[in-house]
């Protein structure tokens, strides 16, 4: 069977989940592999959410917050950004792929980008193959 | 005196601090002991062996201290012993509880840590690559065995069901004696919980701005320090300065020890109430107080590996509980 990857997103309210609705009204075509869960700000997605994600066996988990400036909250991305990056690398310190997790800025204008992303992430992942830990950790 | 609290101690994957700890109360311990009697303390202090555990009837010891995380299957096997014999169990110091600095021997796999160990360290002289085995026949009779080594650490409360928690590396000697304390006078918390006094590191440092009535305006961290990069002032919180401390997140019942030496937090406490993953909790902390990206990025440049950094005392406990 064609492995078809299982991506979770986490989605700003104000910015990428509004991005992703635009998607949908421009018609715009992207791979159905990414669950979107709407998130108040990209700075309340906890790691522990990402590795939780992980470790159930996700292929790849998406962070989307709006552009710096842009911020419901002000700052709310600038801290999504310190503390997705250092965790990107701490996911590769866990010995896994750095590939698998991906933090975007995407506005709500912006619905041919998050299909771009989508697409992208997809084929990537697709290429990495699945997540070792499918069927959870042991 | 018949009504004495019987308590047992055991050693699995540890260094024994823990139980130095206990030792260190010194006169304490023997005012103690008129309420408490020591039934089984091994394999350190008393000449008990694990099988006179086993011997022993079902509950017949009141509370069991166990220190050490579980590597082996001998650590397995004695941690459910010790769970039947007990009627509560207390999981005793961080390795116990969540790891310890050993657990974080599961982000190497056990080929790189036995070659490291028993072949590649300068001190060892073993040409031929001979690692210990869980069964070797000697003389074609003798049939020897050692303990067999899992292939991660776990937690206490992996492997059986622990009644309390009680953080440190070790525990702070006045807090084991305030838990001895609250055992005797049976004023203990709900089942499942830590032992502790509720309070972080930063409410007990004297570092703290707030007890300086210092500026208390918020401060983002603009640069970041290991502590051989300089000496830190010693009334100053670290954190202002650029040393990297884990005191907001951590239960402070070692009085910040570390911290009236000069030394930054790195959470052998524990995670303080609501947090059940310490080094995604510490990482996102931390995370939300480096001023920019420029200090971010000098952060995981000065720590090469965020993992070792982060999950220093809690690997084992986390959600990603090795290397995958």
């Amino acid at each position: 069977m064609e492995f078809v990857p299982n991506i979770i997103g986490f989605a700003c309210q104000w910015c990428t989940y509004a991005g992703a609705d635009l998607a949908g009204n421009l018609r715009c075509k992207y791979p159905p592999t990414v669950k979107l869960i709407k998130v108040p700000c990209s700075g309340r997605v906890k790691p522990e959410y990402v590795m939780e994600a992980l470790a159930g066996g996700a292929d790849g988990v998406l962070v989307g917050g709006c552009h710096f400036g842009d911020c419901h909250y002000k700052d709310g991305n600038h801290k999504t950004k310190n503390r997705m990056d250092m965790l990107k690398k701490m996911l590769g310190d866990l010995g896994f792929d750095p590939r698998r997790f991906r933090r975007e800025w995407i506005s709500g204008a912006e619905g041919k980008k998050f299909a771009e992303v989508i697409t992208d992430f997809t084929a990537e992942l697709i290429e990495l193959g699945p997540n070792p830990l499918k069927g959870g950790v042991k | 005196m018949a009504d004495k609290i019987k308590v047992g101690f055991l050693l699995l994957g540890g260094c024994a601090g823990c139980e130095m700890s206990v030792v260190d109360l010194s006169e304490k311990l023997v005012d103690a002991l008129e309420h408490i009697e020591i039934v089984f303390w091994a394999p350190t202090v008393a000449d008990v062996k694990y099988n006179d555990l086993e011997s022993m009837e079902d509950k017949t010891i009141d509370v069991a201290f166990i220190d050490g995380m579980v590597r082996l299957d001998e650590h397995i096997h004695m941690a459910k012993v010790m769970r039947k014999k007990a009627k509560t169990l207390i999981a005793f110091g961080v390795c116990a509880a969540l790891g310890g600095t050993a657990g974080l021997g599961s982000l190497h796999t056990k080929e790189d840590l036995f070659q490291k160990a028993f072949k590649n360290t300068p001190t060892t002289d073993n040409p031929d690559g001979i690692y210990p085995q869980p069964s070797c026949l000697v003389d074609g009779k003798y049939d020897l065995t050692l303990p067999a080594y899992e292939d991660k650490v776990r937690t206490l409360n992996q492997i059986v069901d622990v009644d309390y928690y009680i953080g440190g590396c070790p525990p702070h000697h006045s807090h084991v004696g305030a838990a001895i304390g609250a055992l005797v006078s049976g004023q203990l918390p709900a089942k499942g919980s830590w032992i502790t006094n509720g309070k972080a590191v930063c409410d007990v440092c004297t570092r703290n701005p707030a007890k300086q009535g210092g500026n208390l305006a918020r401060t983002m961290v603009d640069k970041v320090l290991r502590t051989v990069d300089g000496t830190p002032d010693a009334d100053t919180c670290l954190l202002q300065q650029g040393y990297i401390c884990f005191g907001p997140i951590t239960q402070g019942d070692c009085g910040g020890s570390c911290l009236n030496v000069n030394i930054p937090c790195r959470g052998c406490g524990g995670p303080i109430p609501g947090n059940e993953d310490y080094g995604a909790q510490a990482l996102s902390t931390i995370g939300s107080i480096l001023k920019d990206d420029t200090v971010t990025a000098q952060l995981m440049e000065k720590y090469p590996n965020l993992a070792k950094f982060f999950y220093r005392y809690a690997l084992p406990s986390g959600t990603l509980p090795k290397r995958m």
